[in-house]
């Protein structure tokens, strides 16, 4: 790593100050930050670790949403009843990043604001239309994910909380890469109030997470897997690596999502 | 019944006692007064031409105390890193051999290449610093393929024409040829048997330390063989002779054969540290050593199986390429000839054998000896084509290879080796009998009801362990003799320490051999102290892999020890005063034969030391004896395992339902650390054919660099394994009748799981699927085969 | 640099840490305990593993200074008070759920916290848990047997104490 000064505020103005520093970066879990500062691929001056702040840890429930604070870690997640009882698919997914240690210090905030295109909870936040919330502002999930690595925040912005609609129902379906046992294709399918179906892929998307609005129109008129099977997925859109090819992918994107169908049927 | 805590008992591992408090002593965890830390800068490009490297400004950084190229080596006329074996091609030519610089001079010739070393007073500063280095490279094409290196235009090396490091041949060709054209039948299998990275979770380290005033050097190194280090890096690079240089490997955290090697960083940490006149340490990280320890594996191969009507083998050809990857490590050039293409016969009559092996150099990380070590290759190639022959003719897998079983021993195969003893069908009906054989189709069915595709696979491998008569592999080109030794010396009061040349790297020597000890001289283990790892303290020793720690470094103990008992009996026969032919030992007990007089061991020991009355003239005073055991032949451990998968067609995935293994090993010492290592092979062996694969792009960069995405086998991934040892068949030329376990589980398990895949998804026509099997893999084969099914 | 102060197996320690410096860097290198290891890069491996507040994390993946004045548990607090292994290193030589012993330390302390989370967890469980532990020697057979053991006595000892 190259050297910096670490700063651990304990409240949000004094994180978002420190953030004004040129060359400051922010801070969650670490989890795959860290690793990405060892390999001298990010050279920070200052380190604003956002692991003191109270304010941005928990998780609640207000009214027809579940609020989870952009501190809070997966493990807090994976164990919290609220979470179980109003979206269980999201308990599911959260238990399933990563291992217990990472998921004792990763943080929802640091995993939706790094945007890794293979990370789980990207998933979850497209396909429920969830709101990232942040020092600044409300930010819809559509506009918050920009690509690859790549948010809406700007310089200095901190993701407070992440507020999900509850859904009528919803499934997780990971598909692991081999060796990271991050997503290599995972799909978050949910079933809205308005009678509509959502369907959030992580893994196989070029320019990251997506929704698939042929799967969704399709599932929203047809909730079976013969209306996935009718739909193309196009492997043009999909990531080419070691571990999957682009058609492959493709072919996943509908397989974890005819099995997202069969979970909630 | 085994003897409380001797031979045959599953004695628990006293070294366990401090690993599990965290007390473990490894290379890192030394720490020299004034130790200062090695950076290394590596090279980026896979083939490149050096201009210049400029480490003025790196010099110049903060805490930097030095900072070294290949220039300064050059000048201090350092050799290069040698090899310790020589093959003759066929022509009865050497094999090319070029230079292996410790740091790169002049050209880098793969990712990972050393080029410059900065020596600093932390870690982060000689990182910082390297970041200064200045270097100015020219990048040439990379040689990356080794199917396509001859023809690339391209030299790794310009002693090397068309890459080719040696092209090589065993057997009778005339002879094979005449089976070939015989043949009712001929099966063709071409493969690769996959690159792989060993990962031993102790990553490896170096600290050397200089002493002006003995102008004697230390190196405390993660080495499976720390005398081995001595001898060629004091004798040939660094030329320091061995009473001036200590080499210590203390607790090592798993090798797997990546820690048998001489490395670069060990030389230049030795002799760094006296250009400095301060310790001077090397850590890698997990990211380095993917890019500087010794590969393993990488093999290409054509085969081809020629048969009778009625499925007997007449004659097998082998036509291998092997990766050597840049530079020659240590091993590297006998691991696919000697090590190789001497199993083809495996367990069976093929009278024929001829095989062909090209090694080239490439511009990838040196390969070398990794777990199995030629031997896994070898079973690979046999049980694979004999499982594609026997779906071709329509023979079950059990049953085809029961027709060609070996069963009369001594046996010389056509391929050099002499197998001294064995029982294949023992090892065969035991596995399918355990394993439910004649059940399986029920479950097959079974599982498609599921819509799962379930498959099931055989492999009977056999091996050669106990490297090796020395004769024997010095007329194949080692340029060492591969005995082992051992000193015992019984100390005053009866206890022993015993210095052995092996060295554990997981195995649990400390238990095992002090369990051989204990058993042989009837006192307790606790008695008993295993010393290993140490040049100072141990006379010498050729160190461990191979599975020849027992067979060879347990027979060497056993020498010592008759030579202890012989002199004892000496003195008992005069304190006892009776003859010397009429004193028996046993039970830790000098007798008189007949007699109810006797002496225990322990009086016998001070006595030794406390000569007050016996002839001083006849007997020396002490107790304490040295052996050397050259082994007369190798070991041939060898079993039958068989694997259950289920795959599902949809995604590809494989799962491993059952994973059931039956050895031979001969005679046991202590089965549970047996069955561990059984345990372990076959989570490697599995890694291989499911999960693990080293890749290279085009350009000779290292794809899989790190765990993110190079697959290592977790808890997930395996099953509970079910491991038996058969009623073995003892080793006839060691003392103890061992013959090696270490390696059998990474032996034969990828056929077997191969094996099992294709059993699984043959529906679709297909009869072959490369290693590892991922669920890409598997997909896209079950894709190609349905479309080609399609279109016909 | 900074200084820091932690309770490290329940005895206070002070030390200096750059942002930079890595818990597990600090506690081998600062406080000379080297029973904590490191074996990758990648916050995978697991070898580094120790209890901070409780809780069981990668000590490679935490900055030290992020860590001070708080409570850390490594694995050479882990033994009985008279020095004795405890019921899950017990289990793991009874077991021989270690052959190298490198990532050993790390495997006891993320089972220790399982067995506090899940007193009787089931052979998939384990395997499911110990996701962020590689072994390279063991094929984890013996490993999650010895976890399987110590659950078992750890159970019956509970149940003889009431």
């Amino acid at each position: 790593m190259y050297a910096f000064d670490l700063a651990r505020p304990a409240d949000l103005a004094g994180a978002v100050a420190t953030l004004q520093t040129e060359g400051a970066q922010a801070l969650g879990g670490g989890q795959t930050l860290i690793p990405v500062l060892k390999q001298r691929l990010s050279q920070p001056s200052v380190l604003v670790d956002l692991s003191g702040i109270d304010s941005m840890k928990g998780i609640r429930r207000a009214g027809e949403f579940l609020i989870i604070g952009g501190g809070t870690t997966h493990g807090t997640v994976a164990g919290s009843a609220e979470v179980a009882s109003s979206i269980p698919a999201i308990t599911a997914l959260a238990s399933k990043i990563g291992d217990p240690q990472v998921r004792n210090r990763g943080t929802i905030g640091g995993s939706v604001a790094n945007n890794d295109p293979a990370a789980c909870y990207p998933s979850a936040v497209m396909a429920l239309g969830a709101t990232v919330e942040t020092n600044k502002r409300e930010i819809a999930a559509e506009e918050f994910f920009q690509g690859l690595y790549t948010t809406s925040l700007e310089e200095g912005e901190i993701v407070t909380a992440v507020k999900f609609p509850i859904p009528v129902a919803a499934t997780y379906q990971k598909f692991e890469q081999p060796a990271s046992r991050f997503s290599l294709t995972s799909v978050f399918l949910a079933k809205m109030g308005d009678g509509s179906v959502r369907v959030g892929v992580t893994g196989a998307g070029a320019d990251g997470v997506f929704r698939h609005a042929g799967l969704e129109a399709a599932l929203s008129s047809d909730f079976s897997a013969a209306a996935v099977d009718g739909v193309s997925v196009d492997a043009a859109m999909m990531s080419n690596d070691l571990h999957a090819t682009p058609e492959y992918r493709a072919h996943l994107v509908k397989v974890m999502t005819k099995r997202a169908v069969a979970a909630l049927s | 019944m085994p003897k409380d805590g001797g031979i045959g008992a599953s004695v628990v591992r006293r070294e366990d006692t401090r690993f599990l408090k965290g007390k473990g002593r490894y290379t890192d965890d030394m720490n020299r007064p004034g130790q200062t830390y090695a950076y290394i800068l590596r090279s980026s490009l896979a083939h490149a031409t050096l201009n210049n490297v400029d480490t003025a400004a790196a010099s110049a950084a903060p805490g930097v105390i030095r900072v070294f190229t290949g220039e300064d080596i050059t000048a201090a006329g350092l050799g290069g890193v040698p090899c310790g074996w020589q093959i003759t091609d066929k022509h009865g030519d050497p094999m090319k051999e070029p230079l292996h610089p410790i740091l790169a001079v002049g050209k880098v010739r793969h990712v990972g290449d050393p080029i410059a070393v900065v020596v600093a007073e932390t870690y982060e500063q000689a990182r910082d610093a390297a970041e200064l280095i200045d270097v100015d490279m020219t990048d040439l094409p990379a040689v990356v393929n080794m199917r396509t290196a001859e023809t690339s235009g391209h030299q790794v090396h310009e002693e090397a024409p068309d890459n080719v490091c040696y092209d090589w041949e065993l057997g009778d060709k005339e002879g094979t040829d005449a089976a070939f054209a015989n043949a009712h039948h001929i099966t063709t299998l071409e493969f690769i048997n996959n690159r792989l990275v060993a990962n031993p979770m102790e990553p490896r380290c170096a600290l050397g330390d200089y002493d002006e005033n003995d102008e004697h050097y230390t190196l405390y190194t993660t080495s499976q063989n720390p005398h081995v280090i001595r001898l060629l890096m004091g004798a040939f690079v660094l030329n320091i002779p061995e009473h001036k240089l200590r080499v210590y490997a203390p607790d090592v955290g798993g090798g797997f054969g990546s820690k048998i090697y001489h490395y670069a960083e060990e030389a230049f940490v030795t002799w760094a540290s006296k250009q400095i006149r301060r310790p001077v340490k090397w850590t890698a990280d997990r990211s380095e050593a993917f890019i500087s320890d010794a590969h393993g594996r990488d093999h290409v191969t054509k085969a081809e199986l020629a048969m009778d009507a009625e499925g007997k083998f007449l004659g097998l050809r082998a036509d291998t390429y092997a990766n050597m990857g840049a530079y020659l490590s240590t091993f590297a050039p006998c691991v696919p000839t000697w090590l190789h293409a001497t199993l083809l016969a495996g367990q069976y009559t093929t009278p024929m054998v001829h095989a062909r092996v090209r090694a080239m150099f490439t511009n990838t990380v040196p390969v070398d000896a990794y777990r199995g070590a030629g031997r896994p290759e070898a079973t690979y190639l046999l049980e694979r084509i004999i499982n594609k022959a026997a779906q071709e003719i329509g023979l079950d897998q059990a049953e085809i290879r029961r027709r060609n079983f070996i069963r009369t021993f001594p046996y010389d195969t056509p391929v050099a080796l002499q197998y001294d003893t064995g029982d294949y069908d023992a090892t065969l009906n035991a596995v399918m009998e355990t394993a439910d054989y004649a059940g399986f189709e029920a479950r097959r069915a079974e599982a498609a009801s599921r819509g799962k595709l379930r498959g099931i696979g055989l492999s009977c491998y056999i091996e050669a362990c106990g490297i090796a008569p020395s004769a024997l592999v010095g007329a194949l080109g080692a340029r060492a003799g591969l005995y082992e030794a051992a000193t015992i010396r019984v100390n005053p009061t009866g206890s022993v320490s015993v210095m052995t040349g092996a060295h554990s790297h997981g195995q649990g020597h400390e238990t095992t051999f002090a369990q051989v000890v204990s058993d042989a001289l009837g006192i307790p283990a606790d008695q008993i102290e295993i010393i290993h790892g140490d040049t100072d303290k141990i006379p010498f020793g050729m160190g461990t892999y191979g599975s020849r720690s027992l067979a060879v470094g347990g027979s060497a103990i056993v020498k010592a020890v008759d030579k202890v008992v012989a002199k004892g009996k000496k003195i008992a026969a005069h304190l006892l005063e009776a003859a010397e032919s009429d004193i028996i030992f046993e039970d830790g007990q000098y007798k008189v034969a007949g007699t109810d007089k006797a002496k225990a061991f322990a009086e016998i020991s001070l006595a030794a030391y406390v000569p007050h009355n016996y002839p001083i003239d006849e007997i020396e005073p002490g107790l304490e004896e040295t052996a050397f055991y050259d082994p007369k032949n190798f070991t041939y451990p060898a079993g039958s395992y068989l694997c259950e998968v289920e795959v599902d067609p949809e995604t590809g995935k494989v799962e491993i339902v059952a994973m059931t293994a039956s050895d031979d090993f001969g005679n046991i010492v202590n089965p549970m650390i047996v069955e561990g290592q059984v345990h372990g092979g076959l989570a490697q062996g599995i890694g291989q054919a499911l999960l693990e694969n080293c890749a290279y792009d085009e350009h000779g960069q290292l794809v899989s660099g790190s765990f993110m995405d190079y697959a290592m086998p977790l808890a997930v991934d395996l099953p509970n394994f079910v491991v038996e040892t058969v009623e073995g068949t003892p080793c006839t030329h060691n003392p103890l009748g061992v013959k090696g376990c270490g390696e059998a589980g990474a032996i034969g398990s990828p056929p077997a799981l191969i094996n099992a895949v294709v059993d699984a998804i043959k529906g679709y026509g297909i009869d072959h699927i490369d290693m590892p099997a991922t669920s890409l893999n598997v997909w896209t084969t079950i894709q190609n085969a349905s479309a080609k099914q399609a279109a016909e | 640099m900074a200084k820091i102060t932690m309770t490290v197996n329940g005895k206070e320690h002070s030390g200096e840490a750059e942002g930079r410096t890595l818990l597990v860097d600090f506690i081998r290198g600062e406080l000379g305990l080297t029973g904590t290891h490191v074996g990758c890069d990648t916050s995978q491996c697991g070898a580094c593993v120790v209890h901070v507040n409780g809780e069981s994390v990668k000590s490679c993946s935490v900055f030290a200074q992020a860590c001070d004045g708080a409570q850390i548990a490594t694995i050479e607090g882990v033994q009985n008070n008279d020095g004795t292994l405890n019921v899950l290193q017990a289990a793991f030589q009874e077991h021989h759920g270690l052959q190298c012993g490198f990532c050993t330390p790390g495997m006891v302390m993320s089972a220790s916290e399982l067995l506090k989370v899940n007193a009787a967890p089931s052979e998939a469980e384990i395997r499911e848990w110990l996701k962020g532990n590689i072994c390279r020697c063991t094929g984890y057979h013996n490993i999650v047997k010895a976890v399987q053991s110590a659950a078992a006595t750890m159970a019956g000892a509970a149940q003889a104490a009431e």
